[in-house]
């Protein structure tokens, strides 16, 4: 394998690992609050992507006042699906909760393919984005660029708002304990709604980037990302934001280099984030930066 | 009158009902209800086998598309003609003892049920140090590498082109009886100390192993069995079918079979099964969301997929405001259910029929 190939798969895995990233904070924050996979974060994902297409491909309107407001659109359906599947079952048993997530991945899922068709659609991504740069002898998309710096500016900003902020502080103290934060005044369904906002707009984010990364949006879309990204979160250390990053760009960049190095296991590429998965959770079950801790009986 | 003889005639007429019940359907029904019936049947199977390890024994598995694909192989490749098999591998010849191998149905199943037993008791010992929701997104992921795998081998499951021509030996006796059969088994096991224990770890998993029990013999064994019938079922329905693909195995199917043990009651067996002929049947009737309805005047356009839609929010729905189901984890019987309102009810309107009439009793 040439150098310049290899830099190619590995700007290819980077941009991958980055959009990984951008998903993977939003399972890991909700888990670092309610202990609870967000099965439907994947579909919010799709959900994202669709917005955008319907800014930009049906009503026309230019891709920086679309952009904007598919973030504050997905922001609220994150929410959204807080308020109604989660937030009843605050004093639930967790497996009515999973259950409860679940459902409504499914049914979002189910409701995009009624209300849009299963038909893959094209996303019209912006020309400005998916223009060709040669770089050296390699030809990059300009997008392949793109992707990890809004990542990074995204995780700038996800930092200052969770270490600086008020509200940041009150995700922390939630996160550290739930009922504790109550007793100090802090409105935990409030700053649970928040955090689902903030989740599903980081999920935003990257939905965006990847229509225009891999230009084909159906409404089945989420799914394996979406299962990627928790493992991506688990890997990390799940609970921990610096550690679904890395998790991310573990998983992109492994899984692009397993079938640049190994093409013969192209078609297991999708099992690949699996079987890492479970060599991590009998390894290290807490994850890379998760810290171990004891169950109190 | 006494109970325990009461009880023992009505089961005895409920399962004569049953079989004089499946001998007119097997005859003189048409084929359509007899596949629903089937279908039932098999998902009662399922509902069962997933309840055991879910509702019972408090382990949130979501393997369970895993298992059926791989007993819904087994089974179909053990009892499919060689010449049939010849005809469908034409990417890549079907490995060699398999090509001529030709079993009888009812050990095809049981092979199946074994293989998929052991593929449960291959995953069970990484998986089940894991608990809640990383059990359940471990076991997923495994459903999900046993399908990409069945996707890749393309010389024994003929890869993402699936099988096709299944002789279909599913019949409303094998299904039935199959079903009867997991209800007694899985009953047994319940009722034993074995079955008392599953529910202790399902309660408090540190209570249990203070109290003596072995947890990880006892969790594997719940998972081995459920992978077991989960395969018998995967294996019943391949050969209903006639057709099979990797695709057929997603984790929808799994939610499907959850979408039964919830609204049944998570730990209840005869729950599961009345909510495998309601969710079926349900799914039979709502067919015309997805057609156009003509009210004469006007039409409505169905759209493909609304049934999808109304049942995940009918799961949702039922977990939000009926979290314990149709039983919760109460099994049928007779003394509850003569015991019911409605049962009291027709006999006190009989007995009043009675004495309006002047009869005395």
């Amino acid at each position: 394998m040439t150098l310049d190939l290899f830099l190619q798969h590995l700007s290819n895995g980077i941009s991958l690992g980055s959009l990984y990233a951008l998903i993977a904070i939003g399972y890991t924050m909700v888990y670092g609050i309610l202990r609870l996979i967000n099965f439907a974060h994947g579909d919010i994902f799709m959900m994202a992507t669709y917005f955008a297409f319907f800014g930009i491909a049906t009503f026309q309107i230019p891709w920086f006042i679309t952009f904007p407001l598919v973030l504050v659109l997905t922001a609220a359906l994150g929410m959204g699906v807080e308020a109604v599947a989660y937030r009843p079952l605050r004093d639930a048993p967790k497996i009515s909760l999973l259950i409860s997530a679940i459902g409504a991945s499914f049914f979002l899922e189910n409701l995009t393919i009624v209300l849009f068709g299963g038909v893959p659609k094209p996303f019209p991504a912006p020309k400005l984005f998916t223009d060709v740069v040669q770089v050296g002898t390699v030809a990059i998309q300009k997008l392949t660029f793109y992707i990890p710096v809004v990542t990074i500016l995204a995780l700038l900003g996800l930092g200052y708002l969770i270490n600086r902020t008020k509200t940041g502080m009150a995700m922390r103290a939630v996160s550290m304990d739930y009922e504790t934060a109550q007793v100090m005044g802090i409105n935990i369904n409030r700053t649970i709604a928040f955090t689902f906002g903030l989740g599903s707009l980081l999920a935003a984010v990257g939905g965006i980037m990847w229509g225009m990364k891999f230009p084909q949006i159906q409404p089945l879309m989420g799914v394996i990302p979406g299962l990627k990204c928790f493992i991506a979160a688990v890997i990390g250390g799940i609970g921990n934001i610096a550690g679904a990053v890395i998790g991310g760009f573990i998983l992109g960049i492994g899984e692009i280099m397993l079938v640049a190095f190994l093409p013969n296991l192209t078609g297991y590429r999708d099992a690949f984030a699996f079987v890492l998965l479970i060599l991590i959770l009998m390894s290290k079950p807490t994850g890379i930066l998760g810290e171990k801790t004891a169950e109190k009986v | 009158m006494e109970n325990k003889t009461r009880n023992w005639i009505l089961t005895t007429v409920a399962v004569l009902l049953l079989v004089g019940f499946l001998y007119f359907a097997d005859n003189y029904l048409d084929l359509y209800i007899v596949r629903i019936l089937n279908v039932c049947a098999i998902y009662a199977i399922l509902g069962m086998s997933m309840n055991l390890v879910n509702g019972f024994t408090g382990l949130f598995s979501l393997g369970h598309a895993g298992f059926m694909a791989v007993g819904a192989y087994t089974t179909a490749l053990l009892t499919m003609p060689p010449a049939v098999k010849k005809q469908i591998y034409y990417l890549a010849p079907l490995m060699k003892p398999l090509d001529q191998i030709n079993l009888a149905f009812p050990l095809a199943l049981f092979v199946a049920g074994l293989l998929a037993a052991v593929v449960g008791g291959l995953i069970a010992a990484p998986v089940l140090r894991l608990k809640g929701d990383y059990l359940a997104i471990a076991t997923l992921g495994f459903a999900e590498i046993i399908r990409v795998v069945f996707t890749n081998t393309q010389s024994i499951t003929n890869g993402a082109l699936g099988l096709k021509g299944i002789p279909a030996l599913t019949n409303l006796w094998w299904s039935f009886g199959t079903a009867a059969f997991t209800l007694v088994v899985l009953r047994s096991l319940i009722n034993s100390s074995y079955g008392r224990a599953l529910k202790a770890i399902r309660e408090d998993e540190i209570a249990a192993e203070s109290m003596g029990i072995n947890l990880a013999k006892h969790k594997t064994l719940s998972f081995v069995i459920g992978a077991f019938f989960a395969g018998v079922g995967g294996g019943l329905l391949g050969n209903l079918l006639g057709t099979i693909d990797p695709k057929m195995f997603s984790s929808m199917f799994t939610f499907n079979i959850l979408l039964i043990v919830v609204l049944g009651g998570m730990g209840s067996l005869t729950g599961s099964i009345i909510s495998a002929f309601i969710v079926t049947i349900a799914n039979e009737v709502l067919r015309f969301l997805d057609e156009s309805i003509n009210l004469g005047f006007v039409v409505i356009q169905g759209k493909v997929g609304m049934r999808s839609v109304v049942f995940s929010a009918l799961l949702m729905f039922v977990v939000l405001f009926y979290r314990h189901g149709l039983m919760g984890e109460t099994e049928f019987s007779w003394d509850r259910l003569l015991a019911s309102k409605i049962c009291r009810r027709t006999r006190a309107l009989f007995r009043k029929n009675l004495q309006q009439r002047g009869v005395d009793r």
